[in-house]
């Protein structure tokens, strides 16, 4: 059977699979839709946490990022890890005491304000709709490359799929769905990096591999670093950073967003206790972890298994993977002073290579050789990745407009059942207009996702933070934080984005940071306004520092509820 | 539960956080970022010791820091009855 056959099979017997899930798992009540009734346990959680969080950028882009970037990809491995530590030890308990349904809800009641409510709503909306277009992106690469249908078509055939679980299940349905995504996409990014392992250091284990030898003596990290050096590359393994502050606001910006995410604290939400919330953090970071620490790995592998194959070789005689990626326009060669062969070199007047980086992990089982239906599992690892993330986003989209937006704004006194239905109609609407906007997206995936981790660690973060750890923290100061921080962050990044048009250019950056790593700077002048104009205007009323006094004593978690 | 062991639960509570917070930094921003050129001339396998905290072992320690944090605040919590039943 061939790759195609086999992708045909495989995706379509987990498709199937998430539909079964799907429907056994369907929401009966508004409770059951927003947080699954709150019955979820912490394995479970913990478990669905890693799938909704894990995007198509972690599992497709990111070890070819690293490939590409070698030490410098580190950034993304702490910054999207480091951010659970401060997730569990700073939001997840305190925010299940708290004991509501999303993000706004906390915000609104703590601030006891509906404009606080209302600039949070539309503070998730924004992070979550640039966060979901990334995913759909994701979709429609994996199923053109692989289906050979269009991309449009990908896309359409994605939001199908999301569509029907998302709409019938809920945050119960999906939350179930998540759990098998979860097996899936960690049994296809692991088999592949074992099997290579084993090819290229003989040990079964890519973590330890990764620092063992190569077959003529020498340690892997050793030789990719000579062959890069040779090729005119910077060293693999070199902190080479001319701009330390750069990957320090990076790496801040990963960490802080993952914390202020509504898709992922809403996460907490759904297990039964404070106690199980924290350990639902730690669960959650053991099963990213496992992914996280073997794309590193795999980065290592492919980049040397990459460089042995093409350079300074025959073209006629390359692989036929190399002739299938360069048909999809990813792999482009151009033979500049045509003798036949192939020079990939850092030197770019020279080098006659150019790939992709986000074709690394996909094309990485071609690159190995190794069989059919390993390939085929990786490309429907690569579509749970993508929808368990756009599920969870999506609904955080619709319970914003159905409970936050609907419910709490415009029309409190609408029935239980017809919130349901708005629901519904909400996330339809929501799954729609992200793929349509997923057809044409800024720059390449995981530059578009880490843009929603700035917008987030800008806007929530420092008010939920403040919330719980400072009583006297007003609605005052808190709006005003909000408000400047995203606004701080989205035109800094509009404008040094090419991409979106803005005008800027390298040399303007602030102290050197990007629009990657902007949304650091503007968390700290969130919290910095906040803090000083809180001080400035009244303390909040006696009620809501009580609500503070409360969250911050485990005892006495009630279900959350419908209020 | 009296307000006066309320504030000493708390202040325990904030002594941990800081503690473990410390330590993430120190792996995380200290040993992978600022200190990785220096922590490169050593070698643990075939791994430069700045480059291995980088891309492996701060990720290890952000899970144990997450489980000690459990342990810890489930004591606590205990201490100070406030534990759920």
């Amino acid at each position: 059977m061939g790759v195609q056959s086999w992708t045909f099979v495989i995706v379509g017997a987990t498709f199937l699979l998430y539909i079964v899930v799907a429907i056994w798992a369907r929401a009966g009540s508004t409770q059951e839709f927003y947080i699954a009734g709150g019955g979820v346990s912490p394995l479970a959680n913990g478990m669905a946490t890693a799938a909704d969080w894990m995007s198509a950028a972690s599992y497709l882009s990111m070890a070819g990022l690293i490939a590409f970037m070698g030490y410098g990809g580190s950034q993304y491995l702490m910054g999207w890890t480091g951010g659970y530590v401060l997730l569990a030890l700073l939001l997840a308990p305190y925010l299940r005491k708290f004991g509501k349904f999303t993000v706004p809800d906390f915000i609104g009641e703590r601030y006891y304000s509906r404009q606080a409510r209302l600039v949070a709503v539309i503070c998730a909306l924004f992070v979550s709709f640039t966060y979901v277009v990334g995913q759909m992106k994701g979709v429609g690469v994996a199923f053109a490359r692989f289906l050979e249908v269009p991309f449009s078509t990908g896309i359409f055939i994605g939001i199908g799929i999301v569509f029907f679980y998302a709409v019938v299940g809920g945050m119960k349905g999906i939350t179930y769905t998540q759990v098998a995504q979860y097996c899936v996409l960690i049994f296809a990014f692991t088999v592949p990096a074992i099997f290579i392992s084993l090819q290229m250091v003989g040990h079964p284990i890519p973590q330890i591999g990764m620092g063992g030898t190569m077959q003529d003596g020498t340690y892997l990290l050793d030789k990719l670093n000579q062959i890069s050096v040779d090729l005119g590359f910077e060293k693999y393994t070199e902190a080479g950073m001319n701009n330390r502050i750069n990957v320090f606001f990076i790496t801040a910006a990963l960490m802080f967003g993952t914390a202020g995410l509504p898709h992922v604290i809403v996460r907490f939400f759904t297990v039964p206790k404070v106690k199980d919330a924290r350990i639902s953090a730690g669960y959650a970071l053991f099963f990213i972890a496992i992914l996280y620490t073997t794309a590193p790995a795999v980065a290592a592998f492919a980049r040397t298994n990459l460089i042995q194959t093409v350079d300074n070789q025959p073209y006629a005689e390359m692989p036929t993977w190399f002739k299938k990626w360069e048909t999809a326009e990813l792999i482009l060669f151009d033979d500049k002073n045509s003798d036949g062969r192939i020079q990939y070199v850092a030197d770019a007047s020279i080098n006659e290579l150019r790939i992709d980086r986000d074709i690394m992990v996909l094309a990485n089982p071609e690159i190995a050789d190794l069989p059919a239906w390993v390939i085929a599992l990786v490309v429907a690892g690569g579509l749970a990745a993508a929808l368990s993330t756009a599920a969870g986003l999506l609904l955080v989209i619709a319970t914003s407009i159905s409970h936050d937006l609907m419910k709490k704004y415009l029309k409190p006194e609408i029935s239980e059942r017809n919130e349901l239905i708005a629901a519904r109609v909400a996330i339809a609407v929501a799954v729609v207009a992200a793929g349509l906007a997923g057809i044409n997206p800024p720059g390449f995936v995981a530059e578009v996702v880490a843009l929603a981790f700035g917008l987030a660690a800008s806007s929530f973060f420092p008010a939920i933070i403040l919330g719980i750890f400072d009583r006297r923290m007003n609605r005052e100061g808190a709006v005003s934080g909000m408000i400047i921080g995203i606004l701080f962050t989205a035109t800094y990044i509009w404008y040094f984005k090419p991409q979106l048009g803005g005008p800027g250019t390298p040399e303007g950056y602030w102290f050197g940071i990007s629009p990657e790593g902007i949304g650091t700077l503007g968390m700290l002048i969130n919290a910095a306004i906040s803090l000083v104009v809180s001080r400035l205007t009244p303390h909040p009323p006696a009620e809501v520092q009580a609500i503070v006094e409360d969250i911050r004593i485990p005892r006495g978690a009630a279900n959350a509820k419908a209020h | 539960m009296a307000s006066e062991s309320a504030k000493l639960y708390w202040k325990r509570n904030l002594r941990i956080l800081l503690i473990l917070l410390l330590i993430w930094f120190a792996v995380s921003y200290g040993c992978g970022i600022l200190l990785a050129d220096t922590l490169n001339q050593f070698r643990i396998g075939g791994f430069p010791l700045g480059f291995w905290f980088a891309q492996q072992g701060s990720i290890y320690v952000f899970v144990v820091l997450i489980f000690t944090y459990v342990y810890l605040m489930n004591r606590l919590d205990r201490e100070f009855d406030v534990h759920e039943q």
